[in-house]
C-alpha cells in the first residue's frame, strides 16, 4: 500500500517522504510471535519465542491504558500468554480492539526518509512537496481447571473477551503458580520460576489468556486482536522480565506513549535520542528499512547495548513532515485518551508553544514513540517510566538530496558542480557512520545511483612530511 | 562539578541549553546578592555557584521560569527558612522539590545519567575529593551504604538476580545525589552520630519513597523530608558547628557566610 498526499505550497525544495515502515515487518518476521511483558509457553514443544512487540501506553496521573498488539503467527491453539498485572481486572478493564489503529500509530510516528530535489543553480527555487509512505506492516478453546487451593493459586476472574479466554490470577508462591500453569497447559520457561516469584512477592496479579478457538473462528479474522487492559497504579512501568526468559536472543519493542503532560523517558535505563536530520545518499530510498535496522543496531552497540531510544516525540494535533495523518479522537479514545470527547468533542485548552494544528480541535495528546532492543543481559529489570513536561518535538528524519540534473550554464551552476563531489563524499561518510556499513560499498552503490565522484586519495602522513619536490631534504 | 557539566554537556548529550544554564546562574547570584544586601551580609558567590551547578546537573523544565523559580527558592531558601541558626533545606534539594511539585512544566532525569559503571567511578571520585575535603565524606557513604544495603536485600527477598540492584546503584543520578546534594555540609548535622543517623534515614525514606510510593524523585523528597526533621537531631547535637572558613570576629550573621569550596 503505497500513499501520497498532496500538500500546500510551503517548503523551499521538492522533497517526498517514505515511512520507516516496511522496517517493522523486517524485525517482527524473524520472531512471529508476540510478547512484550508475557512470554509464549507452547502447549507442543514448539520452540516460541519473542522478537518484536508493540505496545500502546495510555498514561494520565495513575490511569493506565496499555494495548498490546498481537503479531502471534503461529496456530491458535498454542497461543498463550501471561501478563503481570498490579490489580485484579474487571471485565470493563479489558478489551479487544483492531489492528488497524495501532498500525496507524506506527505510521504516524515512524522514521522518515525525506527526499529533496536540488533545482536548477541558475534559477530560482520552485515550491512543491511530494509525500510518500510505505506501507505498515502486514498485520500480523482452552481448558478450564481451577486452581488448587494448596497449590497457593486463586483464580481471582474468568472472562471471555472476544476471541480470548482470560484469567486473572493470585499467587501465595511461585512453586505454586509453576504447577499451576503446567496443570493448565503452560509450558514454563526455565528460570521463569524465579521472576514469577519476585513478582508474587512485589502483590502482583497474573493476567493469562489463551484462544477460544469458537470466538476465533466467529470474527473471521485470520490474525489475533490487540488485547487492551485499563486499570490505576502508581507504578509506571511494563513488565519485561518474563519476556525474557524464553526469548532466543534479543527482542525489539516499540512502546508509544499517549500522555497530556508531554513526553516519557525511563528512569532506570538511559533514554537517547536516535541520530536525525542527516543527509544520505539517494540510493538509500530503495534500502530505507535496510538503513534504518543497520543504523539501529549501530546505535544499540554504541550505547553499550543498555539505552531506550527517543524515535518519535509530538503533539498530536499536527505533524511535519507528517508519515500518516494525526490520530483521530476516536482512534485516541480507543487507545486510552479518555478525556476526548469523540470526534467534535472539545478538551481542556492549553497553552501552546507550537503552531495550531492545520485542521480539527486541540487534542490534548502528546505522543512519544520509544524502541528498544533488549535482552536480560542488558536489561535486569523491567522498565520504569516517568512522563516528562518536554513537550519538544522530535522525530527520526532521514534526508536525500537529489542533484540537479540539467544542463545549466551559469557561474553558479558551475560552483554548484564543482561542489557536489564533496557533497557525496559528506553523505557516504555520515551512511558509513550511522550504519557502520562499507565506505567502498557505500561509494560504489552512489556510483551505480548516479552520484559517483571521486573519493579523496588518502594521504599518508609521510607525504606531507617530505614533499616529492624536496627529495634532498 | 563543573567538568562533570562539561562533560555531560559533551557525553551525554544533555537537553539543557545555554539560556537554562544562563537563567540559573544568574538568578541564583540575583537573588544571593539580593538576600545578602537585605540580611546586610558580605556577598558570598561561591555557594549560589555549587547550588546553581547542582540545578544545572539535576533538574530540566520546558519553558525558562521553573528554572529561574528553582533558583530564586533555592537561594532564598537559605536566608528565608532557618532553624537554630541553620538553614533548614538543602538549598538545590528544596529548589527541585518545590518545583517539580509546583508544575509538571519542570521535571528531573533520573535515566540521563545511565547506568555506566565508569561514570559512576569518576563522580564518585569527584565527589569524594570534594566531600573530603569538606570533612563530610561519612555523609556519602553512610547513605549509599545503607540504600545499598536495602537494595540487596530487597533482591535477595524477591529472589532476584543482583544484576538489579547493581543497576540501580550504578546511577549516576544517585552517585551525583550523594556526593554533590545530600553531602553538604551546611546542612547536615555537625556530630558524627547524629551525622550518621540522618544519613541512614535519608536512605531509608528514599527506599520507602522509590519501591512503596513509587516516586521517581524520591530521593530529592527524602532529603527534603530528612532535612525537615533534622533539627531534632541536632537538638542533641552538641559538637562544633561546620564552618567553611574560619568564623570571623563577629559571631552572630557570621554562619551566613557559606562555602569556599
Amino acid at each position: 500500500m503505497k500513499r501520497s498526499i498532496n500538500r500546500p505550497v510551503k517548503r523551499p525544495l521538492k522533497k517526498s517522504l517514505i515511512a520507516a515502515a516496511s522496517v517493522m515487518a523486517a524485525l517482527a518476521a524473524t520472531g512471529g510471535a508476540f510478547a512484550f511483558c508475557g512470554f509464549y509457553v507452547a502447549k507442543a514443544d514448539t520452540k516460541l519465542f519473542n522478537k518484536a512487540s508493540k505496545v500502546v501506553i495510555m498514561r494520565d496521573e495513575d490511569r493506565t491504558v496499555i494495548t498490546m498488539s498481537n503479531d502471534y503467527q503461529g496456530s491458535p491453539k498454542e497461543f498463550a500468554m501471561v501478563v503481570p498485572v498490579p490489580v485484579v481486572l474487571e471485565e470493563g478493564q479489558i478489551h479487544v480492539t483492531d489492528n488497524a489503529i495501532i498500525d496507524h500509530l506506527d505510521a504516524y510516528t515512524s522514521p522518515r526518509l525525506v527526499e529533496y530535489f536540488d533545482e536548477d543553480p541558475c534559477t530560482a527555487y520552485v515550491y512543491d512537496e511530494i509525500m510518500v509512505t510505505a506501507s505498515r506492516a502486514p498485520a500480523a478453546a482452552a481448558e478450564k481447571r481451577r486452581g488448587d487451593d494448596a497449590l497457593g493459586v486463586t483464580v481471582e476472574a474468568e472472562y471471555t473477551v472476544g476471541e480470548y479466554d482470560i484469567q486473572i490470577l493470585s499467587a501465595k508462591e511461585s512453586g505454586g503458580l509453576a504447577v499451576w500453569l503446567k496443570q493448565n497447559g503452560y509450558k514454563l520457561p526455565k528460570g521463569a520460576e524465579a521472576t514469577l516469584g519476585s513478582y508474587i512477592k512485589q502483590g502482583t496479579k497474573f493476567f493469562v489468556a489463551k484462544i477460544n478457538l469458537e470466538e476465533q473462528a466467529k470474527t473471521g479474522l485470520h490474525y489475533l486482536r490487540p488485547l487492551q487492559i485499563a486499570f490505576e497504579s502508581p507504578r509506571f512501568m511494563l513488565p519485561i522480565r518474563l519476556g525474557t526468559v524464553n526469548a532466543d536472543g534479543k527482542q525489539e519493542l516499540f512502546v508509544f506513549a499517549l500522555t497530556r503532560n508531554g513526553r516519557i523517558e525511563t528512569t532506570n535505563y538511559r533514554t537517547v535520542k536516535l541520530p536525525t536530520g542527516m543527509n544520505i545518499p539517494t540510493y538509500v530510498k530503495d534500502e530505507f528499512g535496510d538503513f534504518y535496522k543497520a543504523m539501529f543496531a549501530e546505535q544499540v552497540t554504541r550505547e553499550s547495548e543498555n539505552a531506550v531510544f527517543l524515535e518519535y516525540a509530538w503533539d498530536m494535533n499536527w505533524c511535519d513532515p507528517c508519515a500518516a495523518d494525526p490520530l483521530s479522537n476516536d482512534e485516541l479514545r480507543e487507545l486510552g485518551a479518555y478525556w476526548l470527547d469523540g470526534e467534535n468533542g472539545t478538551s481542556k485548552p492549553f497553552i501552546r508553544r507550537r503552531p495550531p494544528p492545520p485542521s480539527g480541535g486541540a487534542k490534548d495528546v502528546f505522543v512519544t514513540r520509544l524502541h528498544v532492543s533488549y535482552d536480560a543481559a542488558h536489561f535486569p529489570e523491567d522498565l520504569m517510566f516517568k512522563t516528562t513536561g518536554d513537550r519538544e518535538n522530535f522525530q527520526g528524519r532521514y534526508v536525500m538530496r537529489h542533484p540537479y540534473k540539467g544542463d545549466a550554464q551559469c557561474d553558479a551552476a558551475k560552483d554548484y558542480r564543482a561542489g557536489l563531489p564533496k557533497r557525496f563524499e559528506e553523505e557516504a561518510q555520515t551512511l558509513a557512520t550511522l550504519t557502520g556499513w562499507d565506505i567502498d560499498d557505500i561509494r560504489t552503490k552512489m556510483d551505480d545511483g548516479g552520484q559517483g565522484y571521486v573519493p579523496p586519495k588518502k594521504e599518508n602522513w609521510w607525504e606531507k612530511l617530505w614533499r616529492k619536490d624536496d627529495k634532498k631534504g | 562539578m563543573s567538568s562533570l557539566l562539561a562533560f555531560g554537556l559533551a557525553k551525554r548529550a544533555f537537553d539543557i541549553s545555554p539560556a537554562d544554564i544562563a537563567v540559573i546562574f544568574s538568578v541564583a547570584l540575583a537573588t544571593q546578592w539580593a538576600m545578602s544586601t537585605v540580611f546586610a551580609i558580605r556577598f558570598e558567590a561561591k555557594s549560589a555557584l555549587i547550588t546553581s551547578l547542582s540545578l544545572t546537573l539535576l533538574l530540566r523544565a520546558g519553558p525558562l521560569w521553573p528554572l529561574a523559580a528553582a533558583a530564586f527558592i533555592a537561594i532564598s531558601s537559605k536566608f528565608l527558612l532557618r532553624a537554630r541558626g541553620k538553614h533548614v533545606f538543602n538549598p538545590a534539594n528544596i529548589g527541585i522539590v518545590a518545583t517539580t511539585l509546583m508544575t509538571s512544566a519542570a521535571w528531573t532525569t533520573p535515566g540521563q545519567w545511565g547506568a555506566a559503571m565508569w561514570l559512576a567511578a569518576l563522580i564518585a571520585g569527584a565527589g569524594s575529593f570534594v566531600t573530603w575535603r569538606a570533612s563530610r565524606l561519612d555523609v556519602p557513604l553512610v547513605f549509599l551504604g545503607v540504600f545499598a544495603l536495602l537494595l540487596f536485600a530487597r533482591a535477595i527477598w524477591l529472589g532476584d538476580p543482583f544484576s538489579i540492584p547493581m543497576l540501580r546503584l550504578q546511577n549516576g543520578a544517585l552517585v551525583l545525589f550523594a556526593f554533590f546534594m545530600i553531602s553538604d555540609p551546611k546542612t547536615t548535622p555537625d556530630g558524627l552520630i547524629p551525622r550518621i543517623a540522618f544519613a541512614a534515614g535519608a536512605a531509608l525514606l528514599a527506599y520507602i519513597l522509590i519501591f512503596q510510593f513509587h516516586r521517581s524523585d524520591g530521593l530529592f523528597y527524602a532529603l527534603a523530608i530528612a532535612c525537615l526533621i533534622r533539627p531534632a537531631f541536632e537538638f542533641f547535637d552538641t559538637a562544633k558547628r561546620y564552618q567553611w572558613r574560619e568564623p570571623p570576629p563577629a559571631q552572630s550573621p557570621a554562619n551566613l557566610v557559606i562555602p569556599a569550596e
